[in-house]
């Protein structure tokens, strides 16, 4: 690795960190109900909402509650995506007159937004109106996170509060999350990207005249090109900002219009994070001990940093094939060295390798390259992150809910090996809590595993399988992982828009998606009930860097264990067999 | 536990032998079914036991040896958990054993009206039923719980509490409960039965170490739902591995599918066998140390909480202060002549039979030469000394009412009379108070005739033992009777942190219930009846066998030693039951990484001859690495079994170095055993030529 990537791995992270305090107290404002300038500006827009919806703000819900609501609304939108897309052809906001969506991609589609997955089988200007992008998949995109933004608050008051049945109002959090967090946010970002040059048009493609004539695929000469626009820089902010990553264009955040220039680039890259990383920090202030905010980022953080640099360093060094045919792989003033296959010259390996490893990490599944012509083990970084159950830093709410949950298995083991009943903030974790963390954490393993063993033994799934040998099964685990972690980035390189995988993937989706957010209203209900034991000197310290070490431990040791056999017959063989200069 | 019958030697050959039995008897499915880690063992045993069979008569998936090695293996596997189990129970067992010894059906004199001297009948003791008042004479075994109602013995109670010095046992007060099985060595005692047959505190004790009672403890339950999902993550990872396999050596167009014992072993290997096959041992070994240390638990639960307590309250009297507060003493007020208040002391002490009482007049024996009265003499009527008054003393004819206790309670009283306290007294009072004494004032009706001055000397060593209280985060709070002066007195003597003074049962209450609507776990010692409110409420209480039924009953522990300062240790055990599953959880998974480096490239080289490179520890065959790594996670078992069966010793330090300690042992070192072991057994093997 050169100077020049450290420069800019280290910028990216300062100016990360630097951003994190700030927008984490915002959020702890909002959702304490404290005032600010947006809520003094829009309160009454907030209330008029409630009042015209029915809405009893003042209500608390019990757990049950909340998960109905959670339940109720995600699933009106699941319902309303589908008929969007199945009745497209008859909406308005058409310009190229795209048919219907077919029902099995409509299905997956339709449960890819409303589970902040966006896994994408269609290629999004060829097959979706202006009118779907926008009131389908945008609408979610908002919505999607932030119900992941309400499961973890409402996990954050059953640590803070004590004997109480209730934890929060979903509607209420809901609102202000969109309406305090995401919508202003996503404002500002769009902007800037339209300074940059990102279209935000009703205007339909341009048809313009090739400079250089080329041939299609079919060998026929093509003088000239459709240019697709569209509403674009609304829908890439908060594509960006809500770990969502399904692009507007199919080549999603590597296509010029989605990412123009250096400077968008880099701000998309900070969006991936910056609500993920920040929430830590809304943790610490609501629940009065910002140190073990910062404790939650740091264990993000001591996995997230190494896979980074590892990941620069493997693509920086190059294919070692080449190497070996004498090819010059090494950067110098006019060539970034290293593996270029799948990135855009424009970005070159740094910002390559930063983005896919924190749209791996953040579970939010944009690309500006292609990661499945990473080298197999800067592939297998991705891979393994989203494994991991998608807890460094992850989905926005998501992935510090999932984290929590590994907290919680942490916390008993450590609990135990001091001989204490374990206890977290004060809150003593007892055998309902580990059986839904268990939950948490064991659901995404089996949506992981066993669709790919069926895709790998039914012909179906053999199908879509486009590269031979081990990289097909990467392929494979790959599409899988994403969905179960509701990451929806892509290896690529797999026909996954066919019947079998888009219900396959729809279905993993869906129930990595509920099925973790209610395990985890359950432990917010039953912690919300308990008292707070005070802390004395038996209490074990749960912001100190062992404890940070340790829990980072526990989840590296359960997504290892895990993975291990899988990624030895997937990208780990395929790396040994390049190092051999055997492919086969 | 000075004498009790220690089992401490592992290799007992009386409890071996019985327990190489049971580890077979133990491969019942319908035992197994209660462990889901063994289990599965069981079934993997099962399957390549077919596996094996089927190769012996026609084409098998692997060569017979490999797979016979195998299965064999898995049974031990089975076979040494099972062993660890039975080795505890056995334990036990042997510990019941010694105790039903001392159950003899014994012969009990049933008397006819519950009174001293009433003829009686010769009934068997398991036709005793509650109530029932039997007569015990010098020489006969108490047949059964009971309570004192009449007399004074000295009872041997080593049968019980393995202590050979005889105790005192009298009626009234907090020594009047006996326990069956004891024997009474001098005069007699009539006693009321407190339990049926089959209800006797020894019943309870034989049950507790048989273990035939016990239930899983809260943590335990945890644990186990951990366990299962890392046995089923294992259990997806192997099974799922067939179809990768088979789709990876159909892309690579060579190589065999790996084989199903293969696989078994793997996920054998991977599922938390050590802990999971250690865990009945290690709960069972549990009870058997605080049976060592002479604590009946009425719950496993009971002593995990203990664990967890954060704040103690010890009851000043015998616990941080040495005995009984003893009377040093005479203050009269002015105008009172000394014999004038030593007669009234002694009058209103004739039958106070509380250790203070009897100190007055040994005092008064002693130093103001007043003899002994007989009682009957004197036309008297008795007031007893209750909780609430706070005061005893005598009626006598004439109107005269003597009444001695304490400062607070003469002052109401006197002044309920119209009288007042004399002012002089009051610097006096101050005084005792200050120097940790206790006053008592003495008056008769309205007229406060002095101060009688009890001093508590504090116990040796106590402080130290608080010390290391508050190193374990343990907070410890004195409960007396006493002024608020002298309790702070003898609490800065002794190094407590806090201290309740002038308690009455509904303030222990009160205090009890404030602490755990803070969240915190209280723990509390206690003997006399009006403890028993206080330990009912309380989260883990430690009665004291010489206490009262009514204290016993309301407590879920009772030490036999009656040593207040037990709970240190009955933490401890609490601590090191916690640690002993945690350290052994984290050692069972840590395991697993070497594990993989030992299977997966034997396993998958066959298709991928590159990962073979992914054999860091150089065995030789990938027959021999599977195997070893079997064998390996075999034998870690049975050399667990003395860790598991006297636990993870606790020493109180901060939790955060108690972690970090913790998991470098058993974390790290659980990583990195492993790679040694299978190494060395795949030397072995191929020394042997066995692979």
């Amino acid at each position: 690795m050169n100077g020049n990537n450290v420069i800019q791995i280290l910028f990216y992270l300062t100016v990360l960190l630097l951003t994190v305090k700030p927008l984490g107290i915002y959020m702890a404002q909002v959702y304490e109900g404290k005032p600010s300038l947006l809520s003094i500006w829009f309160g009454s827009f907030e209330r008029a909402l409630y009042r015209i919806s029915g809405v009893k703000f003042e209500a608390s819900m019990t757990w049950k509650e909340y998960a109905g609501a959670v339940m109720l609304f995600n699933i009106l939108g699941i319902m309303a995506v589908y008929a969007i897309q199945r009745m497209q052809a008859f909406l308005p906001l058409n310009p190229l007159a795209l048919p219907a969506v077919s029902p099995d991609s409509s299905f997956n589609t339709a449960v890819s937004f409303a589970s902040n997955t966006n896994w994408q089988g269609y290629g999004g200007e060829s097959t979706m109106s202006y009118f779907t992008q926008m009131l389908a998949l945008t609408v979610q995109n908002f919505v999607s996170a932030a119900t992941g933004m309400v499961v973890l608050v409402a996990l954050i008051r059953g640590f803070v509060q004590k004997q109480t049945k209730t934890i929060g109002n979903f509607w209420v959090d809901l609102t202000r999350s969109t309406l305090y967090i995401l919508i202003p946010l996503s404002l500002v970002m769009a902007l800037v990207l339209v300074s940059q040059g990102t279209p935000q048009t009703f205007a339909s493609s341009v048809k313009v005249t090739l400079v250089q004539p080329m041939k299609d695929a079919s060998g026929k000469p093509a003088p000239e090109q459709l240019i697709a626009l569209g509403p674009v820089a609304s829908q890439i902010a908060i594509k960006q900002l809500g770990t969502n990553g399904g692009g507007f264009f199919n080549a999603n955040s590597g296509h010029p219009f989605e990412n123009p220039t250096p400077l968008s680039n880099f701000l998309e890259m900070l969006a991936i994070l910056w609500i993920p990383a920040a929430l830590c920090y809304t943790f610490g202030v609501m629940v009065q001990d910002r140190r073990q905010g910062w404790a939650l980022l740091a264990a993000m953080l001591i996995i997230f940093i190494p896979c980074l640099l590892w990941s620069a360093q493997i693509e920086q060094q190059g294919n070692p094939l080449l190497t070996s045919l004498g090819v010059d792989q090494k950067p110098a003033a006019f060539q970034p060295g290293g593996n270029m296959e799948g990135k855009e010259a424009r970005f070159g390996i740094v910002s390559s390798s930063i983005w896919s490893i924190a749209t791996s990490a953040a579970s939010n599944g944009s690309v500006n390259s292609m990661q499945d012509s990473f080298l197999p083990l800067g592939g297998m970084l991705p891979l393994w992150l989203i494994q991991l159950g998608e807890v460094i830093f992850g989905g926005v709410g998501s992935g510090l809910y999932g984290m929590i949950a590994f907290v919680i298995i942490a916390v008993f083991i450590a609990g135990l090996m001091i001989g204490r009943t374990p206890e977290y903030l004060g809150k003593k974790i007892e055998a309902y809590e580990m059986k839904m963390a268990a939950l948490v954490a064991l659901i995404p393993h089996i949506f992981i595993l066993i669709p790919t063993a069926l895709a790998v033994l039914l012909p179906a799934g053999k199908a879509g399988i486009l590269n031979p040998g081990p990289h097909g099964f990467s392929e494979i685990l790959y599409a899988f992982s994403s969905a179960s972690g509701n990451n929806g980035s892509a290896f690529a390189g797999l026909s996954a828009n066919t019947p079998f995988y888009n219900i396959a993937l729809g279905l993993a989706m869906f129930f990595c998606r509920y099925w973790l957010i209610i395990p985890m209203l359950a432990v917010a209900g039953s912690l919300s009930a308990k008292k707070i034991v005070p802390v004395s000197s038996g209490t074990l310290p749960t912001h100190t860097p062992l404890f940070v070490f340790f829990l980072a431990m526990v989840v590296l040791i359960v997504g290892a264990l895990t993975f291990f056999p899988a990624l030895a017959l997937g990208p780990i063989v395929e790396h040994l067999m390049l190092a051999g200069g055997n492919l086969r | 536990m000075k004498s009790n019958p220690k089992i401490s030697s592992l290799f007992d050959p009386a409890i071996l032998r019985p327990a190489v039995r049971e580890a077979f008897q133990k491969l019942d499915p319908r035992h197994q079914f209660k462990n889901p880690v063994m289990f599965v063992v069981l079934v993997g045993s099962l399957l390549t036991t077919g596996l094996y069979l089927q190769a012996l008569i026609g084409p098998g998936e692997a060569s017979a040896g490999f797979i016979l090695a195998i299965t064999l293996w898995l049974w031990f596997t089975l076979l040494f958990a099972n062993f660890s189990e039975a080795m505890a129970e056995g334990r036990g067992k042997a510990q019941a054993a010694n105790l039903r010894r001392t159950r003899k059906d014994t012969p009990a004199k049933k008397l006819l009206k519950p009174v001293f001297g009433s003829g009686h009948t010769i009934v068997s003791a398991t036709d005793l039923r509650k109530a029932d008042v039997v007569l015990v004479e010098a020489g006969d075994i108490i047949p059964m719980d009971a309570e004192v109602i009449e007399g004074i013995a000295s009872v041997d109670e080593s049968a019980i509490t393995g202590e050979s010095a005889p105790v005192i046992r009298e009626s009234g007060g907090d020594r009047s409960a006996v326990t069956g099985g004891t024997r009474v060595l001098s005069d007699w005692l009539v006693v009321r039965v407190t339990a049926n047959p089959g209800e006797t505190f020894l019943d309870h004790m034989i049950a507790m170490v048989e273990g035939a009672k016990r239930q899983k403890t809260p943590n335990e339950i945890a644990l186990g739902i951990l366990l299962v999902v890392f046995t089923i993550i294992f259990l997806l990872v192997t099974v799922t591995l067939l179809p990768f396999s088979l789709f990876s050596a159909q892309t690579a167009g060579h190589g065999l599918v790996v084989s199903v014992t293969v696989l078994v072993a793997l996920l054998v290997c991977l599922i938390p066998t050590t802990i999971g096959g250690l865990l009945p041992a290690i709960g069972i070994a549990g009870m058997d140390r605080m049976i060592q240390a002479n604590v009946i638990a009425t719950s496993g639960r009971a002593v995990e909480a203990a664990g967890d307590v954060d704040v103690l309250l010890l009851d000043k009297t015998g616990t941080i202060t040495l005995g009984n507060r003893q009377a040093v003493a005479f203050i009269p007020a002015q105008g009172i002549n000394l014999s004038v208040l030593a007669d009234a002391a002694q009058l209103s002490c004739l039958t106070d039979e509380t250790p203070e009482g009897r100190s007055i007049v040994i005092l008064e024996k002693q130093n103001y030469g007043i003899r002994d009265r007989r009682i009957h003499d004197l036309q008297v009527r008795f007031v007893p000394f209750s909780a609430q008054t706070k005061m005893s003393g005598v009626d006598l004819s004439g109107g005269r009412q003597i009444r001695k206790g304490a400062v607070e309670s003469i002052e109401n009283q006197v002044k309920k009379l119209g009288g007042a306290f004399p002012g002089d007294l009051q610097s006096v009072i101050e005084t005792i108070a200050k120097s940790g004494g206790t006053p008592l004032a003495v008056c008769e009706n309205n007229r406060v005739l002095g101060v009688i001055q009890l001093k508590d000397i504090v116990k040796g060593g106590i402080k130290e033992r608080f010390a290391q209280l508050r190193r374990m985060g343990i907070k410890t709070v004195m409960i007396t009777g006493d002024n608020p002066l002298t309790a702070a007195s003898i609490a800065a003597e002794a190094g407590m942190d806090d201290f309740l003074a002038q308690a009455t049962p509904e303030a222990k209450l009160k205090l009890i219930r404030e602490m755990q609507s803070g969240g915190r776990l209280v723990a509390m010692t206690g003997d006399g009846t009006n403890d028993a409110p206080a330990l009912a409420q309380a989260d883990v209480a430690v009665a004291m066998h010489t206490g009262t039924q009514a204290a016993k009953e309301a407590g879920n522990m009772v030490d036999l030693d009656s040593n207040p300062t037990k709970l240190i240790e009955v933490v401890e055990i609490g601590k090191q039951l916690l640690m002993t599953r945690g350290s052994l959880t984290t050692f069972s998974i840590a395991n697993d990484v070497s594990k993989y480096f030992a299977i997966i490239p034997a396993a998958f080289a066959g298709t991928y001859p590159a990962l073979k490179a992914l054999n860091i520890m150089r065995l030789a065959t990938p027959e021999s690495a599977i195997l070893s790594a079997v064998i390996f996670n075999a034998l870690i078992i049975i050399v667990l079994i003395p860790l598991s069966l006297f636990g993870v010793p606790y020493r109180p330090m901060p939790a955060n170095r108690l972690l970090r300690d913790n998991l470098l042992i058993y974390g790290l070192g659980g990583m990195i055993t492993p790679f040694i072991g299978i190494k060395l057994i795949d030397m072995i093997l191929g020394l042997l030529h066995l692979t």
